[in-house]
């Protein structure tokens, strides 16, 4: 095959749609004005975000009035995670937080910074798939539980956790129910209503929105505290003049994701195939994470006796782009901490690959990586001091 | 982060990779869980390095940077090679992201462990020190200010 550009980390993030900057361009040529002005240029501003507001709102089962644009996921989450804990201190003088060894480092350092705050923290485990331990669960779960924070949908290894049922577990205690949903908009069907979730975040930038977007749904008569003081735009509630372009590209990217939703078979096909090959022709290869409870375009598989970060950078050169769970990939050095919550050991998390795939993904760009891969995981291998060499 | 030209170059081209049977010198350092391992062959005949190579599992800069302490080294005289530094390693491939520093300071001793068995098959003394084996004991080096 010729030399091809696969962009396979959609995951990490995803190019803006050609609709999207198409729907935005007018909010930044034309429609301008800041929407808290009250002459015409600032109301047609004000129309977009009420517009998009309206739109996110439909799409996700929720009220305009339960939908707060942010910065990203990483704003949402934090404001969730912090302000939710916080608020039931206040109101009931709950202390207690549980969340997940797997989530997001914007859930996992809100924790930490909870902690700090004398709040006491439950990081459940999940099992060897990647799926919630409920019986851990429901043996933290207490009067004292101020929120439960849980993620829709890991960004490693795709699993999905069962929001619904933790959410009625959570609300018969009488806690809060946040779930980080930034992974799973756009690629699985999201209701916030069938969910019963009191708080949800999602990041624009996932699915073809630009980056520096995103919102927290927060169930009407709810009330967290405000995150960001100043001028009162959110309804109070998150001050700063609006990113209306910005927004109203969220919300057109999130109504073309939730109409691609019928075709998510493709997507998942394109990488259950991929997974078969690479399983079947590439010895010493493990399967992370669950293979049905999982996202349709997310594969993580671990190459032995090899890292990472080599993998990474010798498929770039051949025009393919994937992430890995290795430490000498991370800023911390540290593996990936899903991969050694699901029990996977440090070596092997070092030879992790994920793939994810989107709508944008062509057979040919997964014919294109099977035909790449084996070669470059055997050279790798070829020159590693512990592979015992095939089939041993 | 991003690696430089001369990094680049010796991560996608190797020099020296492979084994030497009946290596005069060999030695193996770092380990799995933190991802890194080199292993350095040697071929000495009258304490010149005549031949050298490795094997390396580990990040771009730990395969470039066994690459380019084996092109450092041969041809030398193993005393030359003992005072191979981390820091020459890094220079000569045009520097290193300081989070990668350790990679090389890796080569080093991979030298240095090939250099102690050399050593102690011919029945000289070691007078240097010696990387010690570690298990599951994961070294980031000091990150130089930038
Ligand atoms: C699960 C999850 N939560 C939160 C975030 C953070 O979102 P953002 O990049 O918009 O801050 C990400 C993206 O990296 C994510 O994958
Ligand atoms: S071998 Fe892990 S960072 Fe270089």
């Amino acid at each position: 095959m010729e030399n091809r550009f696969v962009y396979a980390d959609n995951a990490a993030t995803t190019p803006v749609a050609p609709e999207v900057v198409a729907a935005m361009t007018p909010y930044l040529t034309e429609y301008w004005g800041n929407p808290s002005s009250m002459y015409s240029k600032g109301r047609e501003a004000r129309r977009g975000l009420d517009e998009a507001r309206e739109k996110v709102a439909t799409l996700l089962g929720a009220q305009p009035n339960e939908i707060y644009f942010t910065s990203g996921g990483t704003e949402a989450d934090n404001w969730a995670v912090k302000g939710g804990a916080r608020y039931m201190r206040k109101k009931q003088g709950r202390t207690h937080v549980i969340t997940s060894t797997i989530e997001h480092p914007a859930v996992l350092r809100s924790c930490e910074a909870l902690e700090r705050e004398g709040f006491r923290v439950s990081y459940v485990a999940v099992d060897k798939n990647g799926i919630l331990d409920m019986e851990k669960f429901k043996a933290e779960l207490d009067d004292d539980t101020a929120i439960v924070a849980v993620m829709f949908a890991n960004n490693e290894i795709g699993t999905l956790q069962p929001i619904e049922e933790l959410t009625k577990l959570a609300h018969e205690k009488g806690a809060l129910m946040f779930t980080d949903a930034v992974q799973a908009m756009g690629s699985v069907p999201v209701n916030v209503r069938e969910l019963g979730v009191d708080m949800l975040s999602l990041s624009g930038h996932k699915f073809n929105a630009p980056k520096g977007t995103g919102a927290l749904y927060m169930r009407r008569g709810l009330k967290i505290d405000k995150y960001i003081d100043g001028g009162g735009q959110e309804r109070m509630m998150r001050s700063g003049t609006e990113n209306v372009a910005g927004i109203v590209g969220l919300a057109t990217a999130l109504e073309l994701a939730v109409s691609r939703l019928p075709d998510t078979e493709r997507i998942r096909k394109m990488r259950d195939r991929l997974a078969d090959y690479i399983l079947k022709n590439i010895p010493h290869t493990i399967y992370n994470g669950d293979p049905v409870r999982r996202l349709p375009g997310n594969l993580n598989i671990s190459f032995e006796y090899i890292e990472g970060e080599s993998l990474l950078l010798l498929l770039d050169m051949a025009g393919i782009c994937i992430s890995t769970g290795s430490a000498c990939s991370s800023n911390s050095l540290e593996p990936s901490h899903v991969l050694l919550s699901i029990g996977l050991p440090a070596e092997k998390a070092h030879g992790s690959m994920r793939v994810s795939l989107s709508h944008l993904n062509t057979d040919e760009d997964v014919d294109y990586i099977i035909e790449k891969l084996p070669g470059i995981v055997a050279r790798l291998r070829a020159m590693s001091p512990i592979y015992p060499g095939e089939g041993k | 982060m991003q690696y430089s030209e001369k990094v680049m170059d010796h991560f996608a081209h190797p020099r020296n990779v492979g084994e030497i049977e009946n290596a005069d010198g060999v030695g193996t350092v770092g380990n799995a869980t933190c991802g890194d391992i080199m292993q350095m062959f040697l071929k000495i005949e009258n304490d010149v390095i005549v031949d050298a190579k490795f094997k390396t599992f580990g990040c771009g800069a730990a395969i470039a940077t066994s690459s380019m302490a084996t092109e450092l080294i041969k041809g030398h005289t193993v005393k030359e090679a003992l005072e191979l530094t981390n820091k020459a390693v890094v220079e000569a491939l045009g520097g290193l992201p300081a989070i990668k520093i350790h990679c090389s300071v890796l080569a080093e001793e991979a030298v240095r462990a090939a250099l102690a068995d050399y050593y102690k098959k011919i029945g000289r003394e070691i007078d240097f020190e010696v990387p010690e084996a570690e298990e599951n004991v994961c070294h980031v080096h000091e990150i130089p200010e930038e």
